[in-house]
């Protein structure tokens, strides 16, 4: 067993220590029906490295990688280049095998990097202060609406049909537990977004409403009337992020007047995975602070008077607070925050703008050559890196002859709103730096045999 | 004026029809360094035992519950911005709020000064 | 001869010095460096990537282009990799040394597992692929599944919960739901006062009233205090087994039983699994939901805060409740992922999607990675070392350290101390910081509630009985100074990259982001 260092010999000098007869002697308080005499049934024995890893290398054959192939989907998850020297520096020892920074003296290392991480997620979201991460998107969406519940004391959240499915799935699944009234639909295969109809439904009821920038659909729209119209109802404006390198081309939803900015940060630093794990990104106002959820890294001094970090505003948290906490929530996604803060000082002000304007310029040359399909047109009028085709027939159908072709070519809304008939034909194609022109001819010429 | 003590660790200044509520110099040492205090709105009107105002320590938060029954008339906005003064100076310029009485009467079951000295004493 | 007198000494020469220790122009101390912060560092024109030029295209972006700076700083890479390493090199890791912080679980983290959870065909797959591009990452999920299931002897599981307190909330839904489903909303979950503080919160969370059991004075739950409560409003109980106390709830099937008997489930925390895998399975002790931390039994590593991983197995009579999506073998021998497209009649009665996605596919395959490693034969020893180490640690300390249940027989994988007979005004704090400087994680602190001073110590099966004999007799020194009353160890620690943190200054006056010195204070 490589991975356990005692020896018999170990163990016996051990017991005499303690004073038992064996290993077993130990489990005395389990009751005798509940304890096996052997291992569990029905599991193999231990292997070697080199036997998992050639079973583990097996299932990982068995998928398709994005990078394997012209790739195109996004729909809350994108595929971008991470710089080498990201997932280098993750995997030192010290912060990867490191807990909470409970002990800040031994922690600066974890507790500098959440506190550039806070600094740098507030900056791009145009916001006062972020926490140090929560789950992912979808949690950290609900997470919001709950504390537009807590600010406002009201319990109905308006949320726009343009936010994703699954983030509306998530808050509609705890909010059947909460009680939270959560007023939702899905989205109409239009140019425009359903801002008009969001402002026209905020009420005195109202706790929040909460708008997807870019959407679901990749349009973007002003958020500065919807968060004027919250604000005058006394609601506040959630906004959610799911492309967080689109505020590098963007207005910042802080400047349009968002109360609580939340989204997805996987894009930054942190691989597909295949959903997981994520970085739900938080940020608020400061004079929210105290209604936030999550943990929160703060500056201060030590006793020679050096800077120093630690963990802060702990009273909101469930170690403290525990049935009166502001969430659940005992852990941050740590190490995802650490790949983000790397690759966005690597990118720094000037690399995340590039790349943003890289990303967009090639989403407007393939959405052009897309258009041309026959039968197949455009959604958009604006987007970033995300747009939606218009298919002459169900997109789902056509996404799984693309990929029997080898090509990931988008996200069907088929399959993230099942039983919507009018967004059958719906694809939602996202165009990161990592698509090439090749890849776009590939998607093109495949789009036409499929739809031929 | 007279003062009054409850056995939450909660001191009453009366004066005519308004109280003003603090908590103990004794409470404040048994909780340290007091870093947040959340306090009432202006019109609440609190039942004898409700949740009246949050006060907070690094690693701990302890509920401050109504003495007597009122409506909050005043609360103390400087301990927002220096929450300090609770420790400084808990029994006078460290106070919470003030609330207008609605049953004079319920005054009669708290403590004075030398009956809450022993009640701590025997604490 | 020829006498060559050229060169550097070759001996370190007495110096008079007396103890100072001289100040250093940067700082620094030798390996132990300063490290400002990006923004301090860095700015908004360096960058440490290279990108191809934008292509000629006209801007789409519905007139929202953005005009203002964000107020990012870069650096290049090796100023990069230099920022990270430095800070890498304030922290405290696995990698080394003894980390025993109770309730935890820090095990070493194995390399295979990072190495393929990096495989492209696990990192570089994208959720909302087609089923049939992605059946080696579905096929991940069903032998997880498997292995859990058997491990543990429950009828489902749900593998979508993002952390432990993910799964507390996915349990009480499900038996939300399962209640709801037969018309009897109840009221009241029942939690012990050792219990993490995760469980109230979720309970609360779900709209529950919570209400505390009392513990005997063995540390574990009071049966008949429990058992009295019981009745037709209480929709669960929520008990961490082995407990946080360290100590194996012996009633527990007893306490089931109670429970099921009044229309009840029973909630385990799992947190402190690692203790029985492979011997105990608590399907075996009638419990309804468990969540199990993968990155706490099954070796995934902690990340620094995360990210975490919280599968939820459940009986029978929760397995119709559970989240999407998860994964079926269908008739044609291949996967599919039953999510809401799929769902249908057939799973009816699930409460909802918990996440955006399938969970921590990045932890799932570090978990079966570590399975696979030990087996069933491995685990078992698993939580036989675990044990065997812990019960060494408590015995090790007998006379040096209070331990308040140490009488009533072995622990569990964690053994609890407390600060009763330490000098006046000395406290567990002092102890853990005196830890410290002898170049060990300290232990948990004050947790759980019910013991004065706690001091939870969780060796893991991972350390040598050289490690911790080391370990034993730094703790046996550190609090035999608190004893006598030592007051350098108020001060300490005194080697760490930073010595006490003052914690009030943080609070009073939150500086979460950082800003720009005022102008006056940088021409000074």
């Amino acid at each position: 067993m490589r991975y356990l260092p005692l020896s018999d010999a170990d163990r016996a000098a051990m017991l005499d220590v303690i004073g038992a007869s064996s290993v077993e002697a130990l489990f005395a308080d389990v009751p005798a029906a509940a304890l096996l005499d052997g291992p569990v049934p029905g599991l193999p024995a231990h292997a070697s490295e080199m036997a998992v890893q050639r079973h583990m290398a097996a299932l990982a054959g068995q998928n398709m990688a994005a990078g394997s192939v012209p790739f195109f989907l996004g729909a809350g998850a994108y595929k971008h280049h991470v710089p080498a020297s990201v997932d280098h520096l993750i995997q030192r020892g010290e912060f990867l095998t490191a807990y909470t920074p409970y002990q800040p003296e031994i922690a600066q290392g974890t507790l500098q990097v959440l506190f550039e991480f806070q600094t740098q997620v507030a900056r791009l979201y145009g916001m006062d202060v972020a926490n140090a991460s929560m789950y992912d998107g979808s949690t950290a969406c609900w997470e919001a609406i709950v504390m537009a519940r807590r600010v406002t004391k009201r319990g109905k959240g308006l949320l726009s049909s343009g936010l994703h499915p699954h983030y509306v799935s998530v808050a509609g699944t705890m909010a059947k537990f909460t009680g939270d009234v959560l007023v939702h639909g899905a989205p109409a295969l239009t140019a425009e977004t359903d801002a008009e109809a969001l402002i026209a439904a905020i009420d005195r009821d109202t706790s929040c409403v909460v708008v997807q920038y870019p959407d679901i659909l990749g349009r973007i729209t002003d958020l500065t009337p919807i968060a004027e119209a919250a604000h005058a109802a006394g609601a506040l404006l959630i906004a959610v992020v799911t492309e967080p390198l689109a505020l590098g081309a963007i207005r910042s939803p802080g400047e349009m007047g968002a109360d609580i900015v939340v989204g997805e940060g996987q894009s930054i630093g942190v691989g597909l995975q295949f959903g997981g794990p994520y970085l739900g990104l938080f940020a608020c106002k400061e004079k929210l602070v105290r209604q936030m959820p999550g943990r929160l890294c703060g500056q201060t001094v030590d006793a020679e008077g050096k800077r120093g970090f630690v963990l802060t505003l702990s009273t909101r948290e469930q170690h403290i607070r525990r049935e009166k906490a502001t969430s659940n929530i005992c852990t941050n996604s740590g190490l995802c925050a650490l790949a983000f803060s790397i690759h966005m000082t690597l990118l720094g002000e000037r690399g995340l703008r590039d790349l943003a304007a890289l990303n967009h310029a090639k989403a407007v040359k393939a959405a052009e050559r897309l258009a041309q399909v026959p039968g197949v047109s455009l959604l958009n009028d604006g987007f970033f890196n995300e747009f939606t085709l218009v298919l002459p027939k169900d997109a789902r159908e056509a996404a799984r002859a693309l990929a029997d072709r080898h090509i990931l070519g988008g996200v069907s809304l088929g399959r993230l709103y099942p039983g919507e008939t009018g967004l059958a034909n719906g694809l939602v194609v996202a165009v990161t730096e990592t698509v090439t022109d090749e890849d776009v001819e590939a998607l093109a010429n495949g789009l036409t045999e499929v739809l031929a | 004026m007279s003062r009054y003590f409850t056995d939450e660790h909660e001191w009453i200044d009366v004066s005519g029809d308004i109280a003003t509520v603090g908590i103990t110099d004794y409470a404040q040492e048994q909780l340290g360094d007091i870093v947040f205090v959340e306090l009432p709105a202006e019109g609440k009107v609190f039942a004898k035992g409700d949740d009246a105002a949050v006060v907070e320590s690094v690693k701990a938060a302890s509920d401050v519950y109504a003495p007597i029954s009122g409506e909050v008339v005043e609360a103390n906005g400087a301990l927002e911005d220096e929450p300090a003064l609770v420790n400084s100076d808990a029994e006078e310029d460290g106070w919470f709020f003030k609330l207008r009485l609605t049953d004079t009467s319920e005054l009669d079951e708290l403590m004075d000064e030398a009956a809450y000295k022993e009640f701590v004493a025997n604490l | 001869m020829s006498m060559l007198k050229e060169g550097r000494p070759t001996a370190p020469v007495a110096v008079e010095q007396g103890d100072a220790i001289p100040a250093t122009f940067t700082g620094n101390r030798g390996l132990m460096l300063e490290e400002a912060l990006i923004f301090e560092l860095g700015d908004d024109r360096t960058t440490g990537v290279d990108l191809e030029p934008a292509p000629a295209a006209p801007s789409r972006l519905g007139g929202l282009d953005r005009s203002a700076p964000i107020g990012l700083a870069g650096l290049s890479e090796p100023e990069t990799v230099r920022h990270y390493t430095r800070l890498s090199r304030q922290n405290y890791g696995i990698d080394l040394g003894v980390f025993p912080l109770g309730s935890c679980t820090m095990k070493h983290n194995p390399r295979l597992n990072e190495s393929v959870a990096r495989l492209p065909g696990f990192a570089d797959v994208h959720p909302l692929q087609p089923v049939s591009t992605v059946q080696g990452a579905l096929g991940v999920m069903e032998q997880l599944s498997d292995w859990l299931l058997k491990l543990t002897n429950m009828a489902a599981v749900a593998l979508s919960p993002k952390a432990g307190a993910h799964g507390e909330l996915c349990g009480l839904l499900a038996i939300r739901a399962a209640l709801e489903a037969q018309g009897d909303a109840r009221s009241v979950i029942l939690v012990p006062e050792s219990a993490h503080g995760t469980n109230p919160a979720t309970a609360a969370f779900c709209g529950y009233r919570v209400e505390d059991i009392p513990a005997t004075e063995d540390g574990r739950v009071n049966v008949a205090a429990l058992t009295a409560r019981l009745g037709p409003d209480v929709a669960a109980v929520m008990i961490t087994n082995p407990n946080t106390c360290g100590l194996f709830e012996r009633d527990m099937k007893v306490i089931a039983d109670a429970v099921h008997g009044v229309g009840a489930f029973v909630y385990c925390d799992g947190a402190n699994f690692n203790a029985i895998v492979g011997r105990v399975r608590p399907g075996d002790l009638g419990v309804d939901a468990m969540h199990i931390n993968l990155h706490k039994t099954f070796s995934t590593p902690h990340g620094g805060g995360g990210p975490g991983s919280g599968p939820v197995v459940l009986s029978a009579a929760l397995a119709p409740y559970a989240p999407l999506p998860f994964v079926e073998r269908g008739e044609d021998g291949s996967l599919h992922l039953i999510e809401e497209e799929t769902a249908g009649e057939h799973h009816a009665g699930s409460f909802g999607r918990m996440t955006a996605f399938h969970g921590q596919m990045g932890m799932y395959t570090r978990a079966l990675t570590y399975m696979l490693s030990h087996g069933n034969d491995g685990l078992r020893q698993v939580s036989g070392d675990a044990v065997l180490n812990a019960n060494y640690v408590l015995r090790s300390l007998e006379g040096v350290l209070d331990a308040p249940f140490g009488a009533a027989g072995p622990c569990m994988h964690e053994a609890l101390f407390s600060d009763k007979g330490l000098a006046e005004g000395f406290s567990t704090i002092d102890v853990a910081k005196g830890l410290i400087d002898e170049g060990f994680h300290p232990m948990t602190m004050y947790f759980p509630l019910v013991v004065h001073g706690a001091m939870l110590v969780e060796p893991t099966e991972t350390e040598s009985k050289a490690g911790l004999d080391q370990f034993i007799g730094a703790l046996r020194s550190v609090a035999t100074r608190a004893k006598n009353g030592d007051p350098s160890l108020k001060g300490a620690p005194h080697f760490a990259p930073r010595r006490r943190l003052d914690e009030t200054q943080a609070a009073r006056k939150p500086v979460l982001s950082w800003t720009p010195p005022a102008p006056a204070e940088a021409a000074e």
